[in-house]
């Protein structure tokens, strides 16, 4: 442990020193040059060592996995599209798509709604502070933590036993003659159970994100709605979510790529067994127990699919943004 | 005498009608609460007790705590050094990611070139993508140049995923300083590398603030890259790998897990109760926009 001590500090001093002599080195190297050569190359000191990472990391990977997707699984022989085929046709993948497709739909849904209720309650409690803090610790902690928090929630023990787990605690004991249930073991119950997990590790996010939008506002306008006799549901659906929109929309996008993406709480709450599995985690079977490049290089291709419409969209309001400045 | 009957006659009209107010808010407090509340009471209970009753159990006589469970999965676990290992992933890659993306940020948002507009326009798509399409190639180079299962390979993976992000994040923070400034310092001579050090970090520690205690929090948490580019080594596991391997080995150890994760949510958790405002800046600079 002492010598990890000693790599960190040695890290802290290093990196920022080097990434500082590298300035000071190239603005020195620019003066040698001649002076059309430097308008040129000055820029690309500055974005070059982010532009190369880009392609390292990003581009060329994702090209190459659209590659792989097409060769065998050893990457060996070309395939055509036999591994989009076999994904397809493959009973565990279509039961990690429809899990896909759930967590897409319920967990933008169900995030967003006590997110919002959350934002506009708060707003009006004199200890509204502190009720948006303790909604928002979830959100700085891991999904590993998360995972670990949910598994104790849900634990089970046989009928007759003490219940250690808190929810089938609650179960039994409030509902006469009710049994513990195996929160995580019984379809589809178990990939609800994991998508609450998921929903109390975010709904702090959006209640964040549209507590600010909400304080954006102009408050004459829900004044004067008031003062023209609507009631508080009235002045909510008229002024409120109106006005709110464009924050909602951005935050259900946000929740939508993290549902598409989410593989932590899966992994760690039930490995993806007893059909539980969603693309990210399926995809990680396919590359490192079954071994299969190709497939899982297909399976990959298929999940950045899902998530271009998000994409196209996003950048559609990034042109409309800039242009407006 | 009528006035002021009628007016504590409003009042408690008004506090009648937000009473469903008040129990929708505090019930809701509660659900989120209970989860980590059994958490941590549960971490510091004794085994035979935790895996015999309750965590609730606990508030009745008698009460027995003890810090044993710390003891054991930061000692005879091996907790302590994933946590030094936590560190040591995640600090040298937040200071990468927050210096990397402001050069690219300061070119983006003062100096013009070739390419600019359509470089930008990839890192915006870039905020989206899994890494899931990048992984096998880069699991591939790693392998490649030895980089697999190092500390500054964990790094560099860390920082070419997070730099979109970051970029993206204080591109917009600069392109939002005056425009004057930049300008007389370039008519006095001073170099870009001046400007740089001297106008655009100085005015804009909060948001350099904001994206570091942002990516800190993030790459602390992180699962993924840390589980494909380790390699699942015990000895350079971070704190999240070495939680996911308990589970897989001792799931019932409740005793073990929940000190455990415990362990791995002190650091974010405390960074989140004394610096929340830029933490909370972080979050909503990188998705309000406009």
């Amino acid at each position: 442990m002492p010598e990890r001590a000693v790599q960190l500090a040695f890290a802290i001093v290093a990196i920022p020193a080097l990434l500082v002599a590298y300035q000071v080195v190239a603005e020195r190297g620019l003066k040698l040059l001649p002076r059309r050569a430097v308008r040129a190359l000055e820029a690309w000191v500055w974005v070059g060592p982010a532009a190369a990472l880009f392609m390292v990391f990003l581009l060329l990977p994702a090209l190459g996995t659209v590659i792989l997707s097409l060769l065998d699984r050893r990457s060996t022989g070309f395939v055509g599209l036999e591994n989009y085929a076999n994904a397809l046709a493959n009973p565990d993948f279509q039961v990690a798509v429809r899990n896909s497709a759930a967590w897409l739909i319920f967990l933008p849904l169900a995030a967003v709604i006590v997110g919002l209720l959350m934002a506009v309650l708060t707003d009006r409690v004199r200890y509204g502070r502190a009720a948006r803090a303790t909604l928002f610790v979830p959100v700085a902690i891991s999904s590993v933590a998360g995972a670990v928090i949910w598994r104790f929630m849900y634990d089970y023990r046989p009928p007759g036993a003490d219940q250690t787990g808190t929810l089938n605690a609650a179960l039994t004991s409030l509902v006469p003659g009710a049994a513990p249930q195996a929160w995580l073991i019984n379809a589809p119950l178990n990939s609800a159970m994991v998508i609450v997990a998921a929903v109390w590790m975010t709904a702090g996010f959006c209640m964040v994100v549209l507590s600010a939008g909400l304080k954006g506002m102009p408050p004459e306008l829900l004044e004067s709605a008031r003062v023209d006799g609507a009631g508080e549901w009235q002045a909510f659906r008229r002024i409120t979510l109106p006005l709110l929109a464009p924050t909602i929309t951005v935050v259900v996008t946000t929740m939508a790529i993290t549902a598409l993406k989410s593989f932590d709480l899966v992994y760690v709450m039930t490995s993806g067994n007893h059909d539980t599995d969603v693309i990210a985690t399926r995809m990680f079977k396919e590359l490192f127990s079954s071994r299969d490049v190709g497939y899982a290089s297909a399976i990959a291709v298929l999940l950045m699919l899902a998530i271009l419409p998000v994409m196209i969209w996003n950048l559609g309001s990034f042109r409309r943004q800039e242009s407006m400045r | 005498m009528t006035v002021v009957a009628g007016s504590r006659l409003a009042r408690i009209a008004r506090s009648v009608r937000s009473t469903p107010i008040h129990g929708l808010v505090l019930v809701t407090c509660l659900v989120w609460l209970v989860p980590s509340i059994g958490l941590l009471v549960s971490s510091i209970r004794p085994a035979h007790e935790v895996a015999t009753t309750g965590w609730w159990t606990a508030f009745t006589t008698p009460f027995e705590f003890t810090l044993q469970n710390y003891e054991q999965v930061l000692t005879r676990r091996g907790f302590g050094l994933s946590f030094m290992n936590s560190l040591l992933v995640t600090i040298p890659a937040t200071i990468l990611v927050v210096i990397v993306a402001a050069y690219a940020a300061y070119a983006f948002a003062w100096m013009r070139f070739r390419g600019r507009e359509w470089l930008f326009l990839a890192i915006i798509a870039a905020l989206v993508v899994p890494l899931q399409i990048t992984l096998v190639p880069v699991l591939r180079l790693f392998n490649e140049v030895g980089l697999t299962g190092t500390f500054p390979g964990v790094w560099l993976a860390h920082l070419g995923y997070g730099l979109p992000f970051a970029i993206y994040l204080l591109r917009n923070f600069f392109a939002a300083l005056p425009r004057d400034m930049f300008e007389s310092a370039a008519l006095d001579g001073a170099s870009h590398r001046v400007a740089f050090f001297r106008l655009a970090l100085p005015t804009s520690v909060p948001a350099i603030a904001s994206l570091a205690i942002f990516e800190f929090v993030w790459n602390w948490n992180d699962l993924l890259i840390a589980l494909i580019y380790l390699g699942g080594r015990r000895d350079v596991a971070p704190l999240t790998v070495s939680i996911t391997n308990l589970v897989a080995s001792h799931g019932e150890g409740w005793q073990l897990l929940t000190s455990a994760a415990f362990i791995s949510m002190a650091l974010p958790l405390v960074v989140f109760f004394t610096l929340q405002r830029y933490f909370v800046g972080g979050i909503l600079a990188g998705s309000v926009k406009g």
